[in-house]
């Protein structure tokens, strides 16, 4: 039975440049510049889950993402690594959302996209990492969500059999579809992009959808459909030296020790 | 006051499993608390679902809940039950804010109410306070932000109840104490009927503690997407077993499948305060260095002279892991022969 895939996916910061990013007290905003951005890592192993049931039983895998216009970037990636078609929210109108303002807007979106029968994404993003939106977005569409799933098989053609971490150990679940699954890292090993896939992705269309595409309601989108807002932005205070221990490596790493010591830390 | 002129209600989630109320839910009391207290008129109360021992109540109660509502069937695994009720419970009784643990479960659920409700959800709040704006207390949720010590105080300020996720070990354990409390059975008005089951749990197992092993160590050794250049994590075990500690890591270093789920501290996974803190190629994002606060001495170890992790750490070596570590091991390794 072929089935049909939606797979939700985030451009974010690469992790390498954390360092770079900023804060602009004035306005507020996050300053990126100069920080090349990636596909979420995990949300790769959501797209992975997606692409081996299809390449097993045949069907299609849309990827979405909801982003500014270089998104489209990381759609045009996971094209490379064979998804079958794309979809961009691109709207300055989806700016400044929230969880649940993000989770309404791909929710619009899944519903032009219906009918589906698994929803897959990464279990949290590097940057905000709340986890929330899969999970909203299910609620959104009356779907059951999995989240942190490390294993799925199917039992039948409607229904997977999934294992779920949790703090205390695991647990296995039947699902019948369609449902929202987050995955982690640990369920796959994702593709990489070869030439041959790079060359088919510029022969397969990026749809652009905005506000008026999905039918989505001004105000339950972008910062204004967002039930939470950022107040105001601090510094932590860190009561720590932060003293970098100067000289050669063998010198330097010779003090550390002799620290720890001192402190009966070792 | 709220419209209906009854004082305003804080509410805590309370998870709870094997009899026991999870630790994360307690220290969420003793916080709710001081709310309270700052709202002047404040009330606190817990939420428990599926559980009929009276004890759970009276642990409640001793760690600062005035009330207790007890309400419905569904274990704290069937999500969409637990968020079905608890939705109706807060559309009835209509608490100002709303506090859950960032637990796998709980968070599922509180994110799930939240949609229902079209109200806000803070994740990850390294701290919670109350705030006046325009005349009326505002919940203040301050989570990680950008950089390595900035923090971003979220509000939502039209949205009713205000809700928060915490994750263990933020808060600390209020001291029990010997109160009473009122239990409440808000059966009537309260449809109680399950959602159509889409989903069957086929077994739940448990492998570990409440607390995982890194959580209660007393020296974590944690690395970041920095150990890419030493092909991942060999050398940050061996220097973990030379100190008797556990291994942790950042998040790219979970999504670089060198750690596993329970072994990732930040702000979505464990928060920390180990005696010693060995940090390797971790730049310092707020995501991560809001969950080590608490450790006692912390060595960071890192390429860049520019990673903010320096600024949060006791003393910092900048240099190449591929030298830094393998020297580091072996004269601690010396060390450690001598005095065994």
């Amino acid at each position: 039975m072929p089935y049909n895939i939606i797979v939700c996916i985030k451009q974010v910061p690469h992790p390498e440049y954390f360092s770079q990013i900023s804060l602009d007290r004035a306005t507020g905003t996050i300053n990126r510049q100069g920080v090349p951005a990636i596909i979420n890592p995990v949300d790769r192993n959501a797209l992975e889950a997606a692409l081996g049931i299809r390449d097993r039983f045949s069907g299609r895998v849309t990827v979405l993402t909801m982003g500014p216009p270089q998104a489209k970037r990381a759609l045009e990636e996971a094209l490379a690594m064979d998804a079958d078609a794309a979809v961009h929210l691109c709207d300055a109108a989806f700016a400044g959302a929230d969880t649940l303002a993000t989770a309404r807007t791909l929710a619009y979106a899944l519903r032009k996209l219906e009918p589906f029968d698994l929803v897959f994404c990464g279990e949290a993003t590097i940057d905000s990492g709340t986890g929330q939106v899969p999970v909203q977005l299910a609620e959104l569409l009356g779907l059951p969500a999995i989240t942190g799933v490390e294993e799925l098989d199917f039992e039948n053609e409607q229904s997977v059999m999934v294992k779920k971490i949790w703090e205390r150990g695991y647990i296995r679940l039947r699902v019948r579809l369609p449902a929202v699954i987050t995955v982690t890292g640990k369920i796959n090993q994702p593709r990489l992009a070869t030439v041959l896939g790079i060359m088919a992705a510029t022969q397969k269309e990026i749809k652009r959808w905005d506000a008026a595409d999905i039918d989505a309601e001004a105000a339950l989108t972008g910062l204004k459909g967002s039930p939470t807002q950022v107040g105001e932005i601090c510094e932590l205070k860190v009561a720590r030296h932060g003293e970098i221990l100067e000289g050669p490596l063998e010198k330097v790493v010779g003090e550390a020790i002799e620290r720890l010591q001192r402190l009966e830390i070792l | 006051m709220n419209q209906s002129g009854k004082s305003s209600q804080i509410w805590v989630w309370a998870e709870h499993y094997r009899g026991e109320i999870a630790k994360v839910v307690l220290g969420l009391l003793g916080q709710a608390r001081e709310l309270g207290q700052q709202l002047g008129h404040g009330e606190v109360a817990a939420v428990l679902v599926g559980a009929d021992s009276p004890r759970l109540s009276e642990e409640l109660f001793a760690h600062g809940a005035e009330r207790v509502y007890l309400a419905g069937r569904p274990s704290l695994f069937e999500t969409e039950n637990c968020a079905d009720l608890m939705t109706r419970l807060i559309q009835r009784y209509q608490p100002e804010i709303v506090l859950w643990g960032a637990t796998s479960l709980s968070q599922d659920i509180a994110a799930r109410v939240a949609a229902r409700l079209g109200t806000g959800l803070t994740a990850h709040c390294i701290d919670l306070q109350l705030q006046e704006m325009s005349g009326k207390p505002q919940l203040v949720a301050m989570v990680a932000g950008w950089g390595g010590n900035l923090a971003l105080k979220i509000i939502c300020p039209e949205k009713r109840p205000q809700m928060a996720t915490v994750k263990p070990g933020i808060f600390s354990l209020p001291a029990p104490q010997e109160r009473k409390g009122e239990v409440i059975l808000p059966e009537e008005g309260v449809d109680m009927a399950p959602v159509e089951p889409r989903l069957d749990i086929v077994e739940v197992v448990t492998e570990r503690d409440e607390a995982s092993p890194l959580e209660q160590a007393a020296v974590v050794v944690a690395g970041g997407w920095g150990l890419i250049s030493c092909g991942g994590f060999k050398l940050v075990e061996e220097l973990a077993q030379i100190l008797g500690g556990k291994v942790g890591g950042t998040r790219p270093a979970l999504d670089a499948g060198w750690i596993s789920t329970e072994q990732m501290i930040g702000q979505s996974g464990k928060t920390i305060a180990p005696q010693l803190l060995i940090t390797l190629g971790v730049s310092g994002a707020a995501q991560f260095t809001t969950s080590v606060l608490n450790s006692r001495f912390i060595l960071a170890i890192d390429k860049n002279p520019q990673s903010p992790i320096f600024e949060m750490a006791d003393i910092g070596i900048v240099g190449d892991l591929q030298e830094v570590l393998p020297l580091l091991i072996s004269r601690l390794k010396a060390i450690k022969g001598k005095t065994p």
